[in-house]
């Protein structure tokens, strides 16, 4: 039995909804049980942003999550938030370009990717939390990655189709990283 | 199979009164309801229905009351506050027994409060927040595939007992996204509307639709009418889902969003060898006083969860009548109960009966 319960978390503008979004889609797509929950409250007034990604085997119980196996963070306020939330053995990914306090956990995995800067070198800013979500798919197995690219051509409209083969690259850049 | 889509539930809303052959949307933004507003502006153009964001909530239900008089199958939508602000409408729609669905989804109150999920609006859905004896039927969907199947049924339900039926969801399920399965096509019943005021052409005797009745034994004979109507609904449509009941020690009552975590509370349960059960309302009014009837010979005690201070507890007391003692945990204010607070009441419980 598979359960993922994943943190994405951030600032508005860095693609933490739609990237969550597209996981609990790639779930959807292999016939998991997927449930997904956006962060709409004060916190999103400040400008941060986060959302509760579900992707299991059986039903799922809250979308509301409490604890998680796996969290992507992309700003110092989210890891100082979210990573006493981690279970002892779940997955931390960072954009390090972004978050510069080390987390204190010891009992957890941690990965570190310089993001922003990787997306801001092929010129692309957005494709930032995409080198994570390759990650995250990598060391989780939430999702595959032929299930995440069949999620961007039914998410995305038409007229950005032809950014998704690049995409995907980033997605792979992430996995390997 | 039909279409499966992964969608928010505030959109699921909107989708399925289009599909249950709703084509009058009126409403007022509030958050956490507003994408069904979004929805209906983007969609009820494209299948020639009217879309029309009212200058206020109370504009709003009295357009519903407009709408509803002809016979068209009408809905609008709200959080907390403008719930209120619909009252008096809803208690005129009611006395003139106009069949129309309303749907709070529901955030922390009481007054402008905040913008969080909440449950604290059971008292005003289930025992009338307007004026007068009335009652409107109540569902409280747990999931986004039963906001779906529930509000194609509410407009069944509203029509056939010329009735308003309230969906009541909160701020979790109007936010939330999960899969959809739509049907490929949705059967659509027709009910009698002769009582409708949609133009007589000179052929039949005008109706009117009316909430006043100045002759106090006229207005008594009125009432006793509608008291008929509600005791003939709450004989047939309890409507309750009964979740590892059997040989359950404890059994929780939650509806709807909270019903999720309680069986997150369950699964938890089990892992530490503690039976619990659940019995999740369907139908908030009428409460399914059948199905606490069917497992009150079940656990030693029940303990109600919910998003507010406690406002079906009342309900569950009535039905459970002094047989077993019944129990309370909840957050307030916006606030989520989470596995942790329901086990540690249980724990209490337990101790307490051990």
């Amino acid at each position: 039995m598979s359960l993922h319960e994943i943190i994405i978390a951030g600032f508005g503008g860095q693609g933490i909804l739609s990237g969550g979004r597209l996981i609990a889609y790639a779930g959807m797509l292999e016939d998991k049980n997927v449930s997904f929950f956006p962060s709409y409250g004060p916190e999103m007034r400040g400008g941060t942003a986060n959302c509760m990604v579900v992707v299991s085997d059986s039903d799922i119980a809250s979308p509301v999550l409490n604890s998680c196996s796996a969290l992507i963070v992309m700003n110092n306020p989210s890891i100082e938030k979210f990573e006493s939330w981690l279970k002892p053995g779940g997955i931390l990914i960072t954009d390090s370009s972004m978050v510069t306090k080390k987390t204190s956990r010891t009992d957890i995995k941690v990965f570190e990717i310089p993001a922003t800067q990787l997306a801001s070198e092929i010129g692309n800013k957005t494709y930032s939390i995409v080198y994570l979500l390759g990650k995250l798919i990598k060391e989780t197995g939430c999702a595959k990655a032929e299930s995440f690219e069949k999620a961007l051509y039914s998410v995305l409209s038409q007229k950005k189709h032809y950014m998704i083969p690049e995409e995907m690259e980033v997605l792979r850049v992430g996995m390997d990283y | 199979m039909g279409e499966k889509l992964l969608m928010k539930g505030n959109e699921v809303i909107a989708e399925a009164a289009i599909r249950a052959g709703c084509r009058h949307y009126f409403g007022y933004p509030i958050t956490p309801q507003t994408e069904l507003m979004h929805y209906m502006a983007k969609k009820m153009p494209k299948v020639g229905g009217v879309f029309l964001q009212a200058e206020s909530e109370v504009s709003a239900i009295n357009m519903v009351y407009g709408a509803a008089s002809t016979g068209k199958r009408v809905l609008t939508s709200s959080s907390s506050p403008g719930i209120s602000l619909k009252q008096e409408g809803i208690s005129y729609a009611s006395g003139a027994q106009l069949p129309a669905v309303i749907v709070n989804i529901m955030r922390g109150g009481p007054g402008l409060g905040g913008i969080q999920p909440s449950q604290s609006d059971y008292f005003q859905a289930t025992k009338g927040g307007g004026h007068g004896d009335y009652h409107m039927i109540v569902l409280a969907p747990s999931s986004v595939q039963e906001l779906y199947e529930l509000t194609v049924d509410a407009f069944n339900l509203a029509d056939k007992y010329r009735i308003l039926t309230m969906i009541l969801g909160d701020g979790i399920l109007g936010q939330m996204m999960e899969v959809v399965n739509f049907r490929d096509e949705e059967k659509i019943e027709t009910y009698d509307k002769s009582w409708a005021a949609n133009g007589h052409k000179n052929e039949r005797e005008h109706n009117t639709i009316t909430s006043i009745h100045i002759d106090p034994a006229v207005l008594e004979q009125w009432n006793i009418g509608y008291q008929k109507k509600y005791q003939l609904i709450t004989e047939s449509e309890q409507r309750y889902e009964l979740y590892n009941c059997d040989d359950a020690e404890i059994i929780l009552v939650a509806y709807g969003s909270v019903a999720r975590i309680c069986k997150g509370a369950i699964k938890e349960a089990a892992a530490q060898g503690i039976k619990l059960g659940l019995i999740r309302p369907i139908t908030l009014w009428p409460f399914p006083v059948k199905g606490i009837e069917k497992i009150i010979d079940i656990p030693k005690a029940f303990l109600t969860v919910e998003m507010s201070s406690g406002q079906m507890l009342e309900d569950v007391r009535l039905a459970v009548d002094g047989r077993k003692p019944v129990y309370f945990t909840g957050r307030m204010g916006g606030m989520i109960p989470t596995v942790k607070n329901i086990m540690d009441k249980v724990m209490e419980i337990k101790e307490r009966h051990s």
